[in-house]
């Protein structure tokens, strides 16, 4: 064997140096003048008018608090009618049958082209077009029984839910390649089934991040539901300050409260999208 | 008298303009292992997705076990079979996908269980033996539990194998499930592949490994612009062929 042939000199051995810390003097600048910004704004808010004391008072009253109750009630209730709907109705969309199509695409032309509050109103007076609703023979009411506050923002926030959940869903199934369909046909699996147990369960992973968002724009949505007496939360701060006149402080109020949801909602997501991340991970388990 | 297990007669099928498949008539006998090989475009992997009915013909007609597949004939005139029954008459054949196609959202072992539990209805605890027997079959018994991204290649190919075989298939229809490999994760394949054919398992397979067909094919067939230009025994249509575009192709690829 040959010997290696001699370094060249003039190049020290630097293998027990350390690389020195940068003193990244304009990230304390800047972060010292955005400190110096807030608290500007803080103040501004402390010396306004703004009784603080409201605000902790409103805070966690009873009024308050089933109003959060009966806001994530809705929200919750309207999102599962809305994802099952968007599921529905994107199989339809992506069916080889043009009627199921085209009946797919005129419902979310319709439900995502009108304003939301618009279709809340709408439902919450169905009453003034159908005085009673009811199957012919067999059980009818009178349609301001039925159609409570409630169950229009239900319908209303779910329906159109549905609409904008049937895009996010059809692009997840859109997202799965043609060869997991071709496997699935190639061990029998009918279409349904392929959905179902394949293509859907692959689409949840690139779906849950929108949809999260969609949870999310739900939650402050059901606050439009306060036009149709339904008692959620920014319905009951506002009866509070029609009596108190308190108009910021319950303002803030439900602010707070719907910030702090959206907050644990976050960490919520994420749990989910580990749940349906099964798979991707190349590490061993 | 045996019967052909599969019978391919007169079959055309077109993408648009391009003629995939030019009147192409074939039998396959049971237990036979057959090759097809051919440049790229030259009909081979339509003729595998045809039988399988992942593609439909446009004319023609292809028994498999004696019955004529994707259609019936009615008052003189073909009426096409709903997907359940053609999802029926998809389970006598397997296919091994050049891309695997495993489903990446489950472990080796719920890949090959998939199929028996859901389409077949079968008992989950027998299943789960017989997908583990499968396993260790393809040598693979240590991965039950991994999931594709975590296997190799060669590995989540033979897993792909396996999940066809878990539906106890008459046919098992390879489409060129070496292409998509690193060389040396190749053998570990064919290997499997070999196995399968001493077992007596019918085979086609379209594949670009001629040492595999010289070596395991019983006839290979050589195709070209949709059409069967040659066949016969490995030895001879690889050894001594007769047509020249058949030694064209062959002095092409070797």
């Amino acid at each position: 064997m040959k010997p290696a042939p001699a370094l060249a000199e003039g190049f020290p051995d630097l293998s027990g140096m350390r690389i020195a810390r940068e003193p990244h003097w304009f990230r304390w600048i800047s972060a010292a003048l955005i400190i110096l910004v807030l608290a500007a704004i803080a103040r501004a808010f402390a010396n306004g008018q703004i009784e603080w004391s409201y605000v902790s008072r409103f805070l966690t009253v009873k009024v308050i608090l089933e109003g959060i109750v009966n806001t994530m009630v809705m929200a919750v209730l309207a999102m599962m009618l809305g994802v099952v709907l968007g599921i529905v109705v994107a199989i339809m969309r992506l069916s080889p049958n043009p009627v199921l199509k085209t009946v797919a695409a005129g419902y979310t032309w319709l439900f995502r082209g009108t304003p939301l509050i618009l279709q809340l109103l709408l439902w919450f007076n169905l009453a003034l077009v159908f005085p009673t609703i009811g199957i012919p023979g067999l059980w009818s009411a009178r349609a301001v029984d039925v159609m409570t506050p409630f169950l229009a923002a239900l319908l209303g926030l779910g329906i159109n839910q549905g609409a904008y959940t049937s895009e996010v869903m059809r692009a997840g199934m859109l997202s799965v390649d043609v060869g997991q369909y071709e496997a699935a046909q190639a061990i029998g699996m009918g279409r349904l089934r392929a959905l179902r147990r394949i293509v859907l369960p692959q689409a949840m992973r690139v779906v849950i991040p929108p949809l999260g968002n969609e949870f999310i724009g739900m939650v402050k949505a059901t606050s439009l539901a306060s036009v149709i007496q339904y008692p959620e939360l920014l319905h009951n701060a506002e009866n509070i300050y029609y009596a108190n006149s308190r108009v910021i402080e319950l303002l803030i109020v439900a602010g707070l409260w719907y910030l702090l949801v959206v907050s644990i909602l976050t960490p919520l997501q994420m749990l989910l999208e580990r749940r349906f991340a099964r798979g991707t991970l190349r590490l061993a388990r | 008298m045996t019967k052909p297990l599969v019978a391919i007669r007169t079959v055309s099928k077109n993408f648009g303009e391009f003629q995939a498949l030019k009147n192409v008539s074939l039998d396959v006998w049971p237990g036979e292992v057959m090759c097809l090989i051919g440049a790229s475009g030259s009909g081979k992997t339509t003729l595998l997705r045809c039988i399988n009915q992942l593609a439909t013909i446009d004319s023609g007609g292809i028994w498999l076990d004696g019955e004529l597949l994707g259609v019936r004939e009615h008052g003189g005139k073909l009426h096409r079979l709903s997907e359940r029954e053609i999802g029926r008459q998809r389970l006598k054949t397997g296919m091994v996908f050049q891309r695997f196609n495993l489903f990446p959202h489950k472990t080796a072992l719920e890949n090959i269980t998939e199929g028996p539990t859901q389409v077949q209805g079968r008992k989950p605890d027998e299943v789960r033996a017989e997908a583990i027997e499968l396993l260790r079959r393809v040598g693979l018994a240590a991965k039950a539990d991994s999931y594709p991204a975590q296997l190799s290649g060669g590995q989540q190919q033979r897993v792909a194998i396996a999940r066809a075989l878990a539906m106890k298939p008459m046919l098992m229809l390879f489409d060129e499930p070496t292409s998509a490999l690193d060389p040396e994760l190749v053998g570990e394949v064919l290997a499997v592949m070999k196995e399968l054919a001493r077992s007596g398992m019918t085979m086609m397979v379209v594949t670009h490994e001629l040492g595999f067909a010289r070596e395991v094919a019983d006839r290979v067939v050589y195709m070209d612009q949709g059409a069967i230009v040659e066949q016969g025994r490995a030895s001879d249509v690889l050894g001594a062929p007769r047509e020249e575009r058949t030694k064209a192709f062959l002095s092409a690829v070797i």
